[in-house]
């Protein structure tokens, strides 16, 4: 069959299709809604799959964390008693044994985080203070914006000055100019040297969190001004609890260490904190996680798509084949004119791709709409690739093309004698 | 034939490739001296369409043999379930014979597939209904241009021609319209003219004026008589004598087999 004849066919597959308005809008329907269906899931799949993958790639796919937790309660009242502070956590040691024994490992980053007040004129803010090292920024890939981070010099001298986070900078000193202001921290004065820029803006992660709300100072300042002991006063009780180091970051030299130093590290510390009160958290393996999830995921969600499009698809051949029974006489008609089985087939199989490539063109743009429409609602991450589209229409034409082959089929079969005959 | 066609080994083939190479078939008288004896368009051999319905077995075509010669006005006629449609159908290449052998214009076509018949009929046949089947849908214009549509002639060309046609049976003015828009008659005359479009060898109308009334039924059969004039071969099935006895060869069926055959017309034998 030639172009123009192709054309034809197209043309004559619509008008037949226009003499049913409403049975051929109903028909399409159902491929509508699975079109857009497999759109709207995969966009939000991939989108809460992205946000996942960034939180964990925000943690550094070269890093491993390693984080205190207070231990299960060991059902003793008297352990528990107001006036006594809880022992737990990472401590400096840990830090140092990390830091000597596993050869792949390139820096030990150590933080201590103490809940605060921060003063500058008449403004108090609450704030964590993160008492750390110099190689805090290059781990974590923290960005100034003016001034600089923590020096050794500040570490070693156990000097007051700090780095401020970008909104505490804001809510502080409005458009003033922080550098070289002195705050309050509790009692003590700081010197600010440096403010952190804004993360950006996806990035909702816990060390994004700390670069907009945190102050930080050298380990060794805050271990010397804030003591050790960290009271905790809530709803008229208190808490006290004694944590050397809230948090340790491990940088490791290659990606193909992490999930063997992870191990290592693991094994070192079960073996010194039998309390459990630590836990260890390896981002490359959170993100191989996430990629199988998101796989399981794309198969539970490809496969509801795939029963929609199939319920349209049988839809499609249910309608077609009703078509085929009703335009018997037609058939007999053109095969007496000349058409051969191939014209036939043609003409009903044309009629069944543009009738679901119509419902696929509709569904892609309702598919698109409704991930806008989420993420405008409810504020979650989706991402319309360009593919899915693409993909949901050669799945509607696919549909098209395997759902009209039997009712073309059957038309092409008729005996044209008989169909002549049919009233 | 062409020469050296491999139509010339395989005779099964022989229709299918030398039918390029026929004389276009027009309605026209030829260019030439008309020959002194005609040419013969349709051979039936020994003709029989035998059909099985459950235990029984229906000869609707039980042996016929018949000539028709270009240019040649036939009525066929018969009553009902005589086999006056099953002939024409065996004519029209809608139906194949069960056995015996049916040449059109030098074609054993009794042997063809499908795709073959289906394009004798495009290319050699022009179809009159007794209920015109037009399809309801398309416009007139659009009815006339199927036939070319399965030609894969140009659009252009199928337009040209669907105007001359319609303008022939007197509907240039209804080219736009559907057929629930035209009388009985127009509708008759659209299928007529879309019986021409591909300039066939043959015409062959089933009960043309069957669901006519007698006015328009004499308008139709005038046209049919004018074409016949102009050199056309018609073949004819009525029940009614009155219609058949227009034809110059009347043809009387009963039970499959030929009862009798009258030429009323002898100048063109």
């Amino acid at each position: 069959m030639h172009r123009g004849s192709m054309i034809r066919t197209i043309r004559l597959g619509f008008k037949s299709l226009m003499l049913h308005k409403l049975r051929s809008a109903l028909t399409m329907l159902g491929i509508l809604f699975g079109v857009s269906s497999v759109i709207a899931m995969l966009s939000i799949g991939e989108g809460a799959s992205y946000e996942a993958q960034e939180r964990i790639k925000a943690l550094g796919s070269n890093n491993i964390i390693l984080e205190s937790r207070k231990p299960p309660d060991d059902n003793n009242q008297q352990e528990q008693s107001a006036w006594r502070a809880q022992d737990y956590g990472l401590t400096y040691e840990d830090a140092e044994l990390i830091s000597e024994t596993l050869p792949a490992v390139k820096v030990v980053i150590p933080i201590r985080e103490i809940p605060k007040r921060v003063r500058y004129s008449e403004t108090i803010v609450p704030t964590i203070v993160l008492g750390t090292v110099p190689g805090y920024s290059e781990v974590t890939g923290v960005k100034i914006k003016e001034g600089r981070f923590l020096s050794w010099i500040d570490l070693r001298r156990k000097r007051n000055v700090a780095v401020i986070g970008s909104e505490i900078a804001r809510k502080l000193f409005r458009l003033e100019n922080p550098l070289n202001k002195n705050i309050r921290i509790g009692k003590e004065i700081f010197r600010v040297v440096g403010q952190l820029a804004e993360p950006d803006r996806g990035n909702t992660g816990k060390a994004a969190d700390r670069m907009r709300q945190g102050i930080f100072v050298p380990l060794s300042s805050a271990i010397s001004f804030f003591g050790e002991l960290i009271v905790k006063t809530s709803a008229g009780s208190r808490e006290m609890e004694r944590v050397q180091l809230h948090r340790i970051k491990v940088q490791v030299t290659g990606n193909d260490e992490v999930l063997g130093t992870g191990a290592a590290i693991r094994k070192i510390m079960a073996d010194k904190h039998k309390k459990k009160d630590f836990a260890v958290i390896v981002p490359l393996e959170l993100l191989r996680q996430a990629e199988d999830t998101k796989r399981i995921f794309n198969i539970v969600l490809g496969s509801i798509a795939g029963i929609s499009l199939l319920v349209g698809g049988i839809g499609i051949m249910n309608v077609m084949l009703a078509t085929v029974t009703e335009r018997t006489r037609e058939i007999g008609i053109r095969r007496a004119l000349g058409a051969k089985r191939r014209h036939i087939i043609a003409q009903f199989l044309v009629e069944t791709v543009v009738l679901s490539c119509m419902g696929g063109i509709l569904g892609i743009l309702l598919g698109v709409s409704i991930p806008a429409v989420v993420e405008w609602y409810s504020n979650i991450t989706t991402i319309v690739s360009p593919a899915f589209p693409i993909l949901a229409f050669g799945i509607s034409a696919g549909v098209g093309i395997l759902f009209g082959l039997y009712p073309a089929w059957r038309a092409a079969q008729m005996d044209p004698v008989e169909a002549l005959r049919h009233e | 034939m062409e020469p050296g066609g491999k139509g010339c080994e395989d005779p099964g083939e022989e229709g299918v490739e030398t039918r390029a190479s026929m004389p276009a078939p027009h309605f026209q008288p030829a260019e030439q001296d008309p020959p002194p004896v005609r040419e013969e368009l349709v051979r039936l051999d020994k003709v029989k369409r035998i059909y099985r319905m459950g235990e029984n077995i229906v000869r609707a075509l039980d042996g016929v043999d018949l000539s028709i010669r270009r240019g040649q006005y036939w009525s066929i006629i018969g009553r009902s379930g005589s086999g006056k449609s099953t002939l024409l159908n065996v004519l029209g290449c809608l139906d194949r014979p069960s056995s015996g052998e049916y040449y059109l214009g030098g074609t054993n076509v009794s042997e063809l597939d499908d795709d073959a018949l289906s394009e004798i009929r495009g290319q050699r046949i022009g179809f009159i209904f007794q209920s015109f089947n037009l399809i309801p849908q398309l416009t007139v214009l659009e009815n006339l241009e199927v036939p070319l549509f399965y030609q894969e002639h140009e659009p252009k060309v199928a337009k040209e021609r669907a105007e001359r046609y319609a303008d022939r049976v007197g509907l240039k003015d209804r080219l736009h319209h559907r057929p629930n828009e035209l009388s009985g008659g127009q509708q008759q005359r659209v299928a007529i003219a879309r019986a021409l479009m591909n300039e066939p060898l043959i015409l062959l109308a089933d009960e043309a004026t069957g669901n006519l009334d007698s006015k328009t039924e004499m308008e139709i059969l005038t046209l049919l008589d004018e074409l016949h004039e102009e050199g056309m071969t018609v073949i004819m099935v009525t029940h009614s004598d009155k219609v058949a006895d227009r034809a110059g060869h009347k043809l009387e069926l009963r039970d499959g087999k030929i009862l009798q055959i009258t030429h009323h017309k002898k100048e063109d034998l």
